[in-house]
């Protein structure tokens, strides 16, 4: 087990390496998502009961397809010299290198919400700092990642993977995704915790059910 | 304690209606090197990703050292070493950080010390901290090979390694393949170089079309016949 975890942060330490070289993940990404925010911003006027409305929903609109262009990126790094097959050739289990994929994935897209969060906030002129909504991204992106991670996975030999990975994966995470637009409705109106405890538990539910049915099934995404 | 390294059994692999490999029975013996020989689409890569747990056969047994290669793939892949002709380096990180990444991995105790020892085998020390993406092919394959002793495996897996290599490169490969060839160390090489097949192995395979339709021992054939020989059971020339 101990030899196992060390192996899951060889294969993260491996990506944040790759990434401080090439920056091609966290580059376009970033890029992408403050595009987003900043074309919604100019859509609707700040400080108007419909920005209000629609607030939560361009803040995920903006996580979730930046995802899915980062999530592209997480196996694409492993798939020119056949390095999957190099991977797949060392002595651990596959749901090791799953693991240390869905590590990477999930930091690279938390390192873009630390920084595009604070911007949206800004925009919409409300504090900073907001704990609740902190609770409802690090829930959310845990299950955006444990998904996006496996299907990218199986895109990696598709030859249209940049149009099948949001084809397939789009549909699965639509209750994750929902949960975290109707919190952070919550969130943004300042109403009570109570408010937000049925999508928080839907949040926690989705990254359970689908961390153990991602680490299950990932050899044999992987196995020709 | 068996003597065979390797066994298959009855192997057959499809992929959809195409049969990749039919009815395949193999057996390589501890130290022995083999060198498969066959033409594109002859099942050459199909049968090196089933050995080294790559890939599910769908039919049939390989054991290694007496044991099931599906009983317990990550013990199995703990005594493979595979070089392909694809490198499965990254071109972003030096020699160093590729096999201090692939090191770890296996676990492996000392782990400066045998990057140091297998850089020196491939003779590339003055290269170990220039990022792979700036070397040669030739360099690419040697930092490869150091990337597959890593472990010190007793079975290697050597699948066209020559493949768009220049001569002189192919030279300098062979050099160096023949520099880490133990008696002990048991050796499977696919290639379409038959001089270099001939040269390094014990005993010669032919694939042909999913099947094993020639096999003999480096003394049984012919050296200057075989190229003749080869075109015979595969219909083409090298």
């Amino acid at each position: 087990m101990k030899g196992s975890v060390g192996k899951i942060f060889t294969i993260f330490w491996k990506d944040i390496l790759l990434e401080i070289r090439t920056k091609e993940i966290i580059t376009s990404v970033l890029v992408f998502a403050l595009l987003v925010l900043v074309i919604f911003n100019f859509a609707f006027e700040p400080e108007t009961a419909t920005m209000g409305l629609v607030a939560p929903g361009i803040l995920w609109v903006a996580f979730t397809f930046a995802g899915v262009l980062g999530l592209n990126r997480v196996f694409a790094i492993e798939r020119g010299n056949s390095r999957l097959a190099g991977l797949l050739l060392c002595p651990v289990d596959h749901m090791v290198i799953y693991w240390g994929k869905l590590l990477g994935s999930f930091t690279f897209m938390l390192a873009i919400e630390i920084v595009v969060t604070p911007i949206f906030l800004a925009l919409l002129n409300l504090p900073l700092l907001l704990p609740r909504l902190i609770l409802i991204i690090v829930l959310a992106t845990l299950g955006f990642t444990s998904v996006g991670t496996l299907f990218s996975a199986l895109a990696i030999n598709i030859r249209a993977r940049d149009i099948m990975l949001p084809i397939l994966f789009l549909p699965i995470v639509v209750p994750v995704v929902i949960a975290a637009v109707e919190a952070t409705v919550v969130v943004l109106q300042g109403d009570p915790w109570g408010d937000m405890l049925t999508w928080l538990q839907i949040m926690i539910a989705f990254d359970i059910i689908y961390l153990v049915v991602s680490t299950l099934v990932f050899q044999y995404v992987v196995e020709a | 304690m068996t003597t065979w390294a390797i066994e298959v059994e009855a192997l057959s692999k499809s992929f959809g209606n195409n049969r990749a490999l039919s009815d395949i029975d193999l057996k390589v013996g501890r130290g022995e090197h083999v060198t498969v020989f066959g033409p594109n689409g002859a099942g050459k890569t199909t049968l090196v990703r089933i050995l080294s747990t790559l890939s599910k056969p769908s039919t049939g047994m390989v054991r290694m050292d007496g044991e099931d290669i599906r009983s317990d793939p990550a013990k199995i892949r703990r005594r493979i070493g595979m070089v392909s002709h694809e490198t499965f380096l990254y071109d972003d990180l030096t020699v160093y950080e590729n096999l201090k990444f692939y090191g770890k991995m296996y676990g492996i105790p000392s782990l400066e010390e045998h990057i140091h020892e297998v850089v020196s085998q491939v003779k590339l020390e003055s290269r170990l901290y220039d990022r792979v993406g700036i070397l040669s092919h030739g360099m690419q394959q040697r930092v490869s090979i150091a990337r597959a002793m890593i472990h010190s495996p007793s079975v290697m897996f050597l699948d066209e390694p020559e493949v768009g290599l220049d001569p002189r490169a192919v030279i300098m490969l062979r050099d160096v393949l023949e520099s880490i060839n133990t008696p002990e160390r048991t050796v499977v090489m696919t290639t379409h170089n038959l001089k270099q097949g001939l040269e390094m192995g014990d005993r010669v395979v032919i694939l042909n079309r999913g099947k094993i339709v020639y096999q003999a021992s480096k003394g049984d054939i012919d050296m200057a016949n075989f190229p003749e020989v080869y075109e015979h059971y595969t219909g083409t020339a090298e």
